[in-house]
């Protein structure tokens, strides 16, 4: 008795060993296409293949992945990848533009756990109209906050807490980025 | 029974979500936006076809005592398939409905299905089973979508019909689902109703 | 000391497992028509879920992690929370037959409810270590408890009402439902 659900189960992992293994490529890929989609989406002009030549740098507690843009050799800007564990249901993770001024270019929110419908807005939200858009500001200079902690930005509509989350993976993704840029002008 | 009978009861008399109220927790959960709630009622409407198949036709195999178990594993077996081919495929699609995808092994119209009709009919009736419940799901799913959409975010599948500001925000968030729910169940029943009156008469 | 404060507040009021995250609906709607089965199903789920909760982190961080199977975790969670409701069964009956007779037939009713699972699934996503993981299941099962107990509260008074009749029995409840989520929405932003 107990020998049938054994079996069932054991056919079940041999099913779904084959199946995880041979769609491993195509998951890859997806999660790749997603990454060089997003660095695409945020940083705009470059010549370089940013994946091939990303670096870390550290910004406050946590790394920052920094892929770089450059146009003939110059250095145009940079897109970061930073995350946040404060999310309404976990992690939230982003990718960033920036101009070397600092400035944000745009963003991209490539992995999140929110409540549809309310914090999954925020890949949409921040690039809306007024006070709600995060594009052009620049972090680096005072961290960005939402409207309701005394900050600029017009948080997501009854989800404060993703927009929270989303703001801090932003910051921590300007830190990076202003990190990156002085040590590439220093090393000139 | 026939094919497209069978269809019909499972889809229309026996409606999972309306009649038989099952799957409340992806019903309410999903239903956000029209498109949201189509993509969880054809997910689900997959698993229910692959899973009704299968069982029927392992369940001459199976113990009597350990049926729900097997079956369970079955169902769950169906649902990693489902979730690995959709993080490899259709990753956003996966992203908007989350937790719900692994959730679809305790979607109690999955083993409902299972023990009620799969483990006593042949494989084409339970197909068609499957085909009929998943389709009344995915109806009723996507019609509680757009009702809230509309009226929440005034669109209907990101297509916008009124301005977004004369939307109250009440019909996306969670109350909203319970509530539009209510109303639509309601509906049902009243039509229900009304029809089987004029068949009696 | 103060984290797994915020962890209990948020899962039982801000993240209410039933009207914040839609888990756990079946029972929510199926057992709360009286107020004693209410009470009833609420603690035969909190104790499945922290069980259940601790024995899948376990298995998650010991077995499924170092083997490299992380696809198998919905097989192997679902399984390990029908197994635990079984054993709870078989044990409740030898040792407390009194207990059998108040919680026994909410048993096996807890195995489809995706709240025990969610949850499950939920900490290994979160990411969380072991205690908060049990914490959190206990908190949220809790929070499940309140809402099922709050709303079969309100549904025996219902039964006294004059309700249009394609509203009567799930209409009336659903909507009532929606109300008592709008006022869990006011304990948003806490934690």
């Amino acid at each position: 008795m107990a020998g049938v659900l054994t079996i069932t189960t054991m056919i079940a992992g041999f099913l779904l060993g084959y199946v995880y293994r041979s769609t491993a490529e195509a998951r890859d890929k997806a999660s790749s296409d997603k990454l060089v989609g997003a660095i695409s989406q945020v940083v705009s002009g470059f010549d370089n293949d940013p994946v091939a030549s990303k670096t870390t740098v550290t910004a406050g507690s946590s790394q920052v992945t920094i892929y770089p843009a450059t146009h003939d050799g110059r250095l145009i800007g940079c897109a970061a990848e930073s995350s946040s564990d404060n999310g309404f249901s976990g992690k939230i993770t982003i990718v960033a533009g920036f101009d070397p001024d600092g400035n944000i270019l745009g963003y991209e929110v490539t992995s999140h756990a929110e409540t549809p419908g309310l914090g999954a807005k925020m890949n949409d939200w921040f690039r809306g109209s007024g006070s709600r858009s995060v594009i052009g500001r620049n972090p680096s200079s005072r961290p960005l906050k939402v409207s309701k902690d005394g900050g600029e930005v017009d948080g997501i509509t009854a989800a404060t807490i993703s927009s929270r989350a989303f703001l801090e993976a932003l910051n921590t993704a300007s830190e990076g980025a202003m990190t990156y840029f002085r040590q590439s002008t220093e090393n000139k | 029974m026939n094919f497209f009978k069978t269809i019909y009861h499972s889809a229309v008399l026996e409606n999972p979500t309306f009649v038989l109220l099952l799957g409340m927790c992806p019903t309410l959960g999903t239903t956000s936006s029209a498109i949201n709630g189509m993509s969880m009622g054809l997910a689900t409407t997959g698993v229910l076809i692959c899973s009704n198949a299968a069982i029927s036709g392992i369940k001459n195999l199976v113990p009597d005592k350990v049926r729900i178990p097997v079956y369970i594993v079955v169902i769950a077996t169906f649902v990693t398939l489902l979730q690995m081919l959709l993080q490899a495929y259709a990753p956003a699609l996966n992203d908007s409905l989350g937790i719900f995808i692994p959730l679809i092994v305790v979607n109690c119209i999955l083993l409902g299905r299972a023990e009620a009709f799969a483990s006593r009919h042949n494989v084409a009736s339970s197909v068609a089973d499957g085909i009929g419940s998943g389709l009344g799901f995915t109806v009723a799913l996507t019609l509680l979508g757009a009702c809230r959409e509309l009226l929440g975010s005034g669109s209907i599948a990101s297509l916008s019909i009124y301005p977004e500001s004369w939307g109250a925000l009440l019909f996306i968030l969670a109350p909203g689902a319970f509530i539009m729910l209510g109303f639509l169940i309601a509906i049902y029943r009243y039509l229900q109703a009304k029809s089987t009156k004029k068949r009696q008469a | 000391m103060l984290e797994y404060l915020a962890i209990i507040i948020t899962a039982i009021f801000v993240n209410n497992i039933v009207f914040a995250q839609f888990l756990g609906i079946c029972p929510f709607l199926g057992v709360s028509s009286r107020l004693t089965n209410a009470t009833g199903m609420g603690i035969a789920v909190t104790v499945v879920m922290v069980i259940s909760t601790l024995v899948t982190s376990l298995l998650q961080n010991y077995v499924l992690v170092p083997l490299q199977m992380e696809y198998m975790q919905t097989i192997l969670f679902i399984l390990v929370i029908a197994a635990l409701v079984q054993m709870l069964e078989i044990i409740m009956k030898k040792v407390s037959p009194a207990l059998y007779v108040a919680l026994g037939v909410f048993l096996p009713l807890i195995t489809t409810n995706c709240a025990v699972l969610g949850v499950a699934i939920m900490v290994t996503q979160k990411g969380m270590s072991l205690t908060q993981s049990v914490v959190y299941a206990f908190a949220t099962a809790i929070g499940f408890l309140m809402a099922l107990v709050i709303f079969a509260g309100i549904r025996e008074q219902l039964e006294l009402a004059d309700v249009p009749r394609p509203m009567r029995g799930v209409p009336i409840a659903l909507i009532t439902a929606g109300i008592l989520a709008m006022a869990f929405m006011g304990f948003a932003g806490i934690g």
